[in-house]
């Protein structure tokens, strides 16, 4: 692709969320070094289709462009993907956008992920801590809890693990990878670990940890390498012990 | 008024979040305002750590040392006060964070781990990987989203600050925002505001900022009656990644953790790094400042790199860059301390940085300057306080590395209280016009952008406003240069009344929000370059090579620009800085 003079991107575009979804096709200079974003502002400096019309920019979320974020994912080429870290000199062409499937669409290539949002208020994720006046440094912790506690803590809430799994959708209402991740996450911290009956109570009923049907496609999208599947296998393991310690209390 | 004050906060990223915090925990009840979800914030961008003299490596580190290193490498310029008790603040602020469960690098011994940074010769700076930003807007985030279950904050997401409400008195009532996907502009009352809004990078076109650093919010305040103070100090990182999009910030915890930069000796040398000979390169940084080699400031860096790449005309294979080389170092350690930048590099660029020496080039990358704020963070509007980089309090002339997410968070933790404060003195407004005609007037502004016939892009013209102030506003400035940039400012000024939309729907339309920033950020320029223009003297991130010496006789002042609505354009005073702790001496490293 990195000689060719064009690139050319087909963009599946919605007015708003009452609109009917069309495509629109456009074709760029090639500029060594291209992204699906570059390709985005491109398109917004000179808003005209491959065959001349005038046409809007296209609307998209996007903040940090070095996909920390988590703003920009969408599907590329029929593939969850940040558009930012999308080079364009290792994309098959044409370029096909589209917004993320399993979530509401706003405008163009932005969605609603809320969801996410409300499903770690739902879980408490989140260390109680006491409050932010001086209280002297955390808990002490090894060099290996460190290590194991940072890769979770990198989740950038990009929503590309609930995308593409099969089961999330609107009949099982699925949590999701990411937030059963962070449950992990808070539940092995020292003063995290104070609410994780809470948590493991908030996974126990529908839509919680019983939904995920082991399809593995979570870890294999993740874009920061999350070990996804290992986080679902240990609070699954978590919610049943939680279940039937509960059941020899009553 | 009433004893549960109503506190608006407008920015979601380490500074707002840490005010939210306070206020909550105060018994406030906060609305917080943001463009995008509060964890997508910049704040995430930051990478290789934050200061605080825990002096836990036996080098009798201090409060004062830091305090001296941030004064000095800010070449004086910041009044001293509150720097030192920042710095005073930074190691329970540390304590705090680690308590929330930032998942801090730890030692041996299970205590956190603390790495070297530009300008001090203590290892000083606490780290999460090379994501610490990200780790920390998580920490605080979470403790946010507490607060939200717990029915103490409302989080407006999607909604742009566009003005302040001022009352008959020029006290701040409230705000106007925009809802960014319906469009609707609406009046916010509040008992006191916090701005947070953050960086100013679109200005630069490509910068290492996120999409929503336009000083939009700061510029539309300033233009409001805010004193706008020190705009001419624009940091420009010596180490990031070119971009088509954007530059990628490679943080200075690479040189921190012993990365070197170098060129080859031999102009137009083309041959593969890793194949010069080490008598063939130059590190030419280790050369210049042996007492702090690699890790002198950022403005003294990048100077160095603008020197050797445009004045001895080296780099690589004639092209403006240098080599940033870990490839000396354990790839373990780099894993452990450096993973985050060096996914970015191998993402973004396509190398691995633990085989290969990185290319990188100086980009535009933070603002020292904002809007003027008292010790207590307060603007010289009543009611509004500020906090972050949008303000121009802790880093002098030129900021030192993992000073800014301190700065944040300290400024965010003053500016809450404070806004209680206020809040709990004030009396009420005596009506409610001023929202009514605020929310008119942006209205109207809005229709009238809508409306506008002309034949001017709003992206174009701001690409080329990206290319002029990055070539005559950021390295090396000359007066004539700046003069003539303020006079292509107007120019641009003026063009953008005849802005024409392509996009005039009324639904998550970017091009009416753009615009709008766009005309913000004309305005800040100004400030920017007629500000650098009169600062006849070279003082931290201001260089002019026709004043190469600092003047502290006739420039150790605070630049204070204020907007004159009738002749549309800045005004400029100057105010003393406050130097009542550590007398200024010479910057030398």
């Amino acid at each position: 692709m990195a000689d060719s003079k064009s690139v050319i991107l087909q963009i599946k575009r919605q007015a708003n969320p009452r609109e009917k979804s069309h495509w629109e096709e456009f074709e760029l200079p090639y500029k060594p070094g291209m992204n699906v974003i570059s390709c985005l502002m491109d398109i917004a400096a000179n808003p005209v289709t491959r065959d001349g019309k005038a046409t809007t920019p296209i609307t998209y979320d996007s903040n940090c462009l070095e996909e920390v974020c988590g703003s920009c994912a969408m599907l590329i080429n029929r593939r969850a993907h940040m558009a930012c870290s999308a080079l364009v000199d290792r994309l098959e062409q044409p370029i096909r956008l589209e917004p993320l499937s399993k979530f509401p669409v706003v405008r163009d290539l932005a969605v609603d992920r809320q969801v996410l949002f409300e499903n770690l208020k739902a879980v408490k994720a989140w260390v109680p801590i006491d409050g932010t006046y001086d209280l002297g440094p955390g808990p002490r912790m090894t060099s290996e809890q460190q290590e194991a506690a940072y890769p979770l803590s990198r989740c950038i809430s990009c929503c590309c693990c609930m995308e593409v799994c099969p089961q999330f959708n609107e009949k099982t209402g699925f949590v999701g990878a990411a937030v059963l991740s962070q449950v992990r996450l808070f539940n092995t911290h020292p003063t995290g670990a104070a609410l994780k009956r809470e948590r493991l109570a908030a996974l126990m009923g529908d839509g919680g940890i019983q939904e995920c049907g082991y399809a593995q496609n979570c870890v294999e999208i993740c874009p920061k390498d999350i070990p996804l599947t290992r986080s679902i296998s240990e609070v699954a393991g978590a919610v049943m012990h939680h279940a039937i310690s509960d059941l020899f209390r009553t | 008024m009433a004893s549960n004050p109503r506190i608006i906060v407008v920015g979601g990223g380490l500074a707002g979040l840490s005010a939210v915090i306070k206020l909550a925990e105060m018994g406030g009840t906060v609305d917080l305002f943001s463009i995008v979800p509060v964890k997508r914030s910049h704040s995430v961008c930051a990478q290789g750590g934050i200061n605080a003299a825990k002096n836990l490596k036996g080098e009798g580190d201090s409060t004062w040392q830091h305090f001296d290193d941030t004064i000095y490498g800010g070449d004086f310029l910041a009044n001293q006060p509150p720097v030192k008790a920042m710095c005073e603040a930074a190691p329970a602020i540390i304590d705090l964070l680690d308590r929330m469960g930032v998942p801090f690098n730890r030692t041996p011994e299970g205590l956190l781990d603390f790495r070297r940074f530009g300008g001090t010769l203590y290892h000083r700076t606490a780290f999460a990987g090379a994501t610490t930003g990200q780790q920390l807007l998580y920490a605080l985030d979470e403790q946010v989203r507490r607060y939200e279950a717990e029915g103490k904050v409302n989080k407006y997401e999607h909604w742009e600050f566009l003005s302040a409400v001022l009352d008959g008195n020029g006290i701040c009532r409230g705000i106007c925002a925009m809802d960014l996907r319906s469009m609707e502009v609406r009046p916010f009352p509040a008992d006191a505001v916090i701005v947070a809004t953050g960086g100013i990078g679109a200005i630069f076109g490509k910068s290492t900022n996120s999409v929503v650093c336009t000083g939009s919010a700061q510029s539309a305040l300033y233009q409001q009656g805010c004193y706008y103070a020190n705009g001419e100090f624009i940091q420009v990182h010596p180490t990031s990644i070119p971009g088509e999009d954007k530059l990628r910030l490679m943080s200075e915890s690479a040189r921190g953790e012993g990365g070197r930069v170098w060129v080859p000796k031999q102009s137009g040398d083309a041959r593969d790094p890793k194949s010069i000979p080490e008598n063939e390169r130059w590190y030419f940084l280790e050369d210049w400042y042996p007492k702090y080699g690699n890790l002198v400031p950022r403005d003294v860096a990048t100077r160095a790199i603008f020197k050797v790449v445009y004045e001895y005309h080296l780099g690589i294979d004639g092209k403006p860059m240098v080599y940033l080389d870990l490839t000396h170092i354990d790839r373990k350690i780099l894993d452990r301390k450096l993973e985050g930048i060096l996914e970015i590099y191998e993402k973004f660029v396509g190398d691995d940085p633990r085989d290969t020496p990185m290319k990188i080039f100086p980009g535009m990358h933070y603002t020292m300057g904002g809007l003027w704020v008292d010790f207590k963070q307060a603007t010289s509007i009543p009611g509004i306080f500020a906090a972050g980089e949008c303000e121009y309090q802790y880093h002098g002339a030129n900021r030192l590395g993992a000073n800014s997410l301190v700065s944040c968070i300290f400024g965010g933790f003053v500016a809450g209280p404070a806004a209680i404060e206020y809040a709990s003195n004030q009396s009420a407004a005596t009506s409610n016009r001023h929202f009514e005609a605020e929310q008119k007037h942006q209205e109207e502004n809005n229709a009238r952008l809508m409306k506008s016939e002309g034949s001017e892009n709003p992206f174009r013209l701001w690409r080329e406003l990206g290319e002029l102030m990055t070539k005559n506003c950021t390295v090396i400035r000359y007066d004539a240069s700046l003069k003539e940039t303020d006079g292509k400012l107007c120019e641009m000024l003026e063009r953008f009344r005849r802005i024409n939309l392509s996009d005039r729907s009324q639904w998550a339309n970017t091009s009416v929000v753009f615009a709008r920033q766009l005309y913000n950020m004309l305005q800040l320029s100004r400030v920017i370059a007629q500000g650098a223009a009169l600062r006849s003297e070279s003082r931290g991130a201001h260089y002019k090579p026709d004043f190469p010496e600092r003047d502290d006789k006739n420039w150790l002042k605070t630049t204070k620009a204020s907007f004159a609505p009738d002749a549309d354009e800045p005004r400029f005073e100057f105010e003393p800085v406050d130097v009542s702790l550590i007398p200024p001496r010479a910057r030398k490293y």
